[in-house]
C-alpha cells in the first residue's frame, strides 16, 4: 500500500524554508535577542535587594498584603541560594516570550472572535501548537536560529500562545448579545464596540489566558535549556545529567516560587477587575 | 407624512435567503419554505405606517417575528428586501454612516433584559449614545443627568447597574434611550422582564413620560393587556405576517381571524370595551316641548314604559314613566315639566365598561351617553353591559 510521505514533505519544507527565508528568521532573532538581552541587562544591573522590592510592592498593589510576604520571602531564598542570575535569565526569557505571545495572541483572538471563517482556521493550528510535542519543532527551530536563548524562546511562544488566543476569542464572544446590539443600535462605529464594550467585558477573561500563557511559558524553561538557553532551566538540566541531584532541586524550587509569585500576581489581576464589573 | 413606514419588508433567514425569496413572494408558507429549503422565515410581507407622536405596538406569541421585526427597524438584522423609510429616508440599502446617523440621533432603543454595560457606573450608561457621537465630557454628564431625573432616578447616578433593582435597571435603559433625544423609541418587550407591579408602574410611567415628551414609540410585547394598555394602534403578527392593525377596540370588537380572537380570550374586557361600543340608539325620545300624550304613544309604541326627555339641542333633561305620564293626562294636564326625573346617570363615549358596572347594577333606568356638551348621543341597557363583556355586541341580542 502507498505509505504518504508526511516526514520527507515536513523535511522539504524546513530545507526550503532554510534556504529561501534565512533573512526573515535573522530578522526574527535580532527583535528577539534584542528584547531578551534588554531585560537581561535591566534586571541583573539593578540590585537584587532593589528588585525584590519593587516585585512585592507590585504584588501588595495588586494581590494584597499576604501574597506581597510571600512573595518577597520567595525571591529572598533565591537570592540566598544564589540562583538570583538564573533566575533573571529566566524572567527575561518568560518576560520576553509572553509579550510577543500576547502582541501577536490578542489580536489574533480579537479577529477569530469577529469571524467564523478566521475561528474556524485558527482553532485547528492552535491544537497542533498545544499537542505537538515540543521537540519536534525544537529541531527545526535550532536549524533556524541557531543554539541558544532564541530558539527557546520561539519553542515558548508556540507553545505558549494558544490560551491568550482562545481565551481572547471566547471573552469577546461572551459578551452578552444584547449588551453588543445596545451598544449598535445607538451608532457605535466597530471600533467603539470594540474599544468601549466588547474588550472592557472581555478583560478578566483575556486576563486569565495571560495567566496561562505565562504558566505555560515557564513550564517550557528546562526543555529551553536543553537547546542552550541558560538560566533556571540550566541548572535543573546540569542537576538532571550530572547527578547532582540537590542542585536539581534548588533549581526547581526556585522554577516554582517565579512561577507562584506571577501566578498569583497575574490571576489576582483578573479576578480584581472582574470584582469591579461584578 | 409617516415617521416611520415599512413597506414589504421580508427577512428570511438562512444560506441563501436571496435565492428563496421569489418562493417567499409567492406565497409559500413559513413550515413549507422550512421543510423545502431549510430556511425560516422572520418577517413576511410587512407593510405599515407609524404617525408621529404614536404609540405603535406590534404583539404577538413568541416566535412570531416581532424581535426580528424591530430589529429590522434599525438594521440591528438586515432586512431581505422592503423597505424601512425614516423620516422619508429609506434605511435599507444606505450606507454606513447614513444608517450610523439614524441610530445616534433618530432611532433609540430599550432591551428586554435592559442590555446595560455592567462596567460603566449608570450615568455613562446613559451618555453612552452620546459618547459614541463624542460629545464633550460636561455636557454628555448634564445631559445623562437630566434623562435619570426625567425616569426618577436622581441619586443614582454613580451607581453601578449591578446595584439596582430591574425595575430600576430598565429606568437606566429608557434613560439611555431619551439621552440623545431621539424621536424614534424602539421598544423591545421592554416591561416583560420585570413582575407584575413594576411593570404596571413601568406602563404608567412611559404614558406620563410620552404625555409629556411625544416620542414616536415601537412597542413589542407578547402580553395582550400591556397592548391595550399602551397601544393607540395594535399590529397582531403570526408568522412573520401582520394579521391585523388597528386600535385596541377595534382589534377587539373585529378580529381578523381565529388566530387574532384566540388571543382576545383571556383579554379583560371590561377594561377596553367603551361606552361608544355598548350604547345603541334609543328606541324613542321626546322633547320637553311634547306634551304628556305625545309621550304616552311613543311608549306604547315601542313597548317602553320610560322615555327619555330632550331639549331641541338635544340636550338630555331627564326621563319620565308611563305610570306618571297617565296620571298627568288623567289630571288634564299635557306639561310634562313637572313629572321629569332628572336623577339619570350619564356617562361620556370613552369610559370603560368596568366604570359603568356599579352605575349599570344600581340604576333603574338605562345609561345615557352624552357628548361634551351634554347632547344625547346613545344609551346603554343593562343587557348591553352584559354582552359587552361577554364580547358579543354585534350580535342580535
Amino acid at each position: 500500500m502507498y505509505r504518504i510521505p508526511i516526514g520527507d514533505y515536513f523535511d522539504a519544507l524546513i530545507e526550503w524554508l532554510t534556504d529561501n527565508l534565512e533573512p526573515f528568521f535573522n530578522g526574527i532573532k535580532t527583535v528577539i535577542v534584542t528584547i531578551i538581552d534588554g531585560f537581561e541587562m535591566l534586571l541583573i544591573a539593578v540590585p537584587a535587594y532593589v528588585i525584590i522590592a519593587i516585585i512585592a510592592l507590585i504584588a501588595w498593589k495588586v494581590a494584597g498584603r499576604k501574597i506581597a510576604i510571600f512573595t518577597a520571602i520567595g525571591l529572598l531564598l533565591i537570592h540566598n541560594i544564589q540562583l538570583w542570575e538564573e533566575t533573571m535569565e529566566t524572567l527575561s526569557l518568560v518576560f520576553t516570550a509572553t509579550v510577543i505571545a500576547l502582541v501577536i495572541g490578542i489580536p489574533l483572538g480579537i479577529w477569530m472572535a469577529r469571524n467564523n471563517t478566521v475561528e474556524r482556521t485558527v482553532k485547528p493550528v492552535l491544537d497542533f501548537m498545544q499537542t505537538m510535542p515540543a521537540f519536534v519543532y525544537l529541531i527545526p527551530a535550532v536549524i533556524f536560529f541557531g543554539l541558544g536563548k532564541v530558539p527557546g524562546a520561539v519553542a515558548t511562544i508556540i507553545f505558549a500562545m494558544p490560551p491568550v488566543v482562545r481565551l481572547t476569542n471566547l471573552g469577546i464572544r461572551q459578551v452578552p448579545e444584547d449588551v453588543v446590539e445596545a451598544a449598535k443600535s445607538f451608532g457605535s462605529t466597530d471600533k467603539q464596540l470594540l474599544m468601549k464594550v466588547q474588550l472592557p467585558l472581555a478583560t478578566p477573561t483575556i486576563l486569565a489566558g495571560v495567566n496561562q500563557t505565562i504558566m505555560l511559558a515557564l513550564s517550557m524553561v528546562v526543555i529551553s535549556a536543553m537547546i542552550g538557553a541558560r538560566g533556571l532551566g540550566e541548572e535543573v538540566l546540569k542537576g538532571v545529567t550530572q547527578m547532582e541531584i540537590g542542585k536539581g532541586f534548588e533549581g526547581g524550587i526556585a522554577v516554582v516560587i517565579l512561577a507562584m509569585v506571577l501566578d498569583r500576581v497575574t490571576q489576582a489581576l483578573g479576578s480584581s477587575k472582574k470584582a469591579r464589573t461584578g | 407624512m409617516a415617521k416611520v413606514e415599512v413597506k414589504k419588508l421580508y427577512k428570511i433567514y438562512g444560506h441563501h435567503p436571496k435565492k428563496v425569496f421569489t418562493l417567499v413572494e409567492k406565497g409559500m408558507s413559513k413550515e413549507e419554505l422550512l421543510k423545502k429549503t431549510g430556511h425560516g422565515i422572520g418577517v413576511n410581507n410587512t407593510s405599515f405606517q407609524v404617525e408621529e407622536g404614536e404609540i405603535f405596538v406590534v404583539m404577538g406569541l413568541s416566535g412570531s417575528g416581532k424581535s426580528t421585526l424591530i430589529r429590522c427597524l434599525n438594521r440591528l438584522i438586515e432586512p431581505t428586501a422592503g423597505e424601512v423609510i425614516i423620516d422619508g429616508q429609506n434605511i435599507v440599502g444606505c450606507n454606513n454612516e447614513t444608517l450610523l446617523e439614524i441610530r445616534r440621533k433618530k432611532v433609540a432603543m430599550v432591551f428586554q433584559h435592559f442590555a446595560l454595560f455592567p462596567h460603566r457606573t449608570v450615568w455613562e450608561n446613559v451618555a453612552y449614545g452620546l459618547e459614541v457621537q463624542d460629545v464633550e465630557l460636561e455636557q454628555r454628564r448634564k445631559k445623562a443627568y437630566s434623562a435619570l431625573e426625567a425616569v426618577g432616578l436622581e441619586g443614582y447616578e454613580e451607581s453601578m447597574p449591578s446595584q439596582l433593582s430591574g425595575g430600576m435597571q430598565q429606568r437606566v435603559g429608557l434613560a439611555r434611550a431619551l439621552a440623545t433625544e431621539a424621536d424614534i423609541l424602539l421598544m423591545d418587550e421592554a416591561f416583560s422582564a420585570l413582575d407584575p407591579l413594576i411593570r404596571k408602574e413601568m406602563q404608567d410611567e412611559l404614558l406620563a413620560l410620552q404625555s409629556r415628551m411625544k416620542k414616536t414609540i415601537v412597542f413589542i410585547t407578547h402580553d395582550l393587556d400591556e397592548a391595550l394598555k399602551i397601544g393607540d394602534r395594535i399590529a397582531i403578527m403570526k408568522d412573520g405576517i401582520v394579521v391585523q392593525i388597528g386600535t385596541p377596540e377595534e382589534i377587539l370588537n373585529n378580529p381578523a381571524d381565529d388566530y387574532v380572537k384566540e388571543f382576545l380570550q383571556d383579554v379583560n374586557r371590561v377594561k377596553v370595551v367603551t361606552a361608544s361600543t355598548i350604547m345603541k340608539k334609543p328606541d324613542a325620545i321626546v322633547s320637553s316641548k311634547d306634551g304628556a300624550r305625545v309621550a304616552v304613544r311613543k311608549m306604547k309604541e315601542s313597548g317602553i314604559s320610560s322615555i327619555f326627555v330632550v331639549d331641541k339641542e338635544r340636550h338630555i333633561q331627564g326621563i319620565i314613566t308611563i305610570d306618571d305620564a297617565l296620571s298627568l293626562l288623567k289630571e288634564g294636564i299635557n306639561n310634562i315639566e313637572g313629572i321629569i326625573n332628572k336623577d339619570i346617570h350619564t356617562t361620556s363615549p370613552d369610559t370603560p365598561i368596568v366604570d359603568l358596572l356599579p352605575t349599570a347594577i344600581n340604576t333603574k333606568y338605562p345609561i345615557v351617553v352624552t357628548d361634551e356638551d351634554n347632547k344625547m348621543i346613545g344609551i346603554i341597557v343593562r343587557v348591553s353591559v352584559l354582552t359587552g363583556i361577554m364580547g358579543e355586541e354585534n350580535s342580535d341580542v
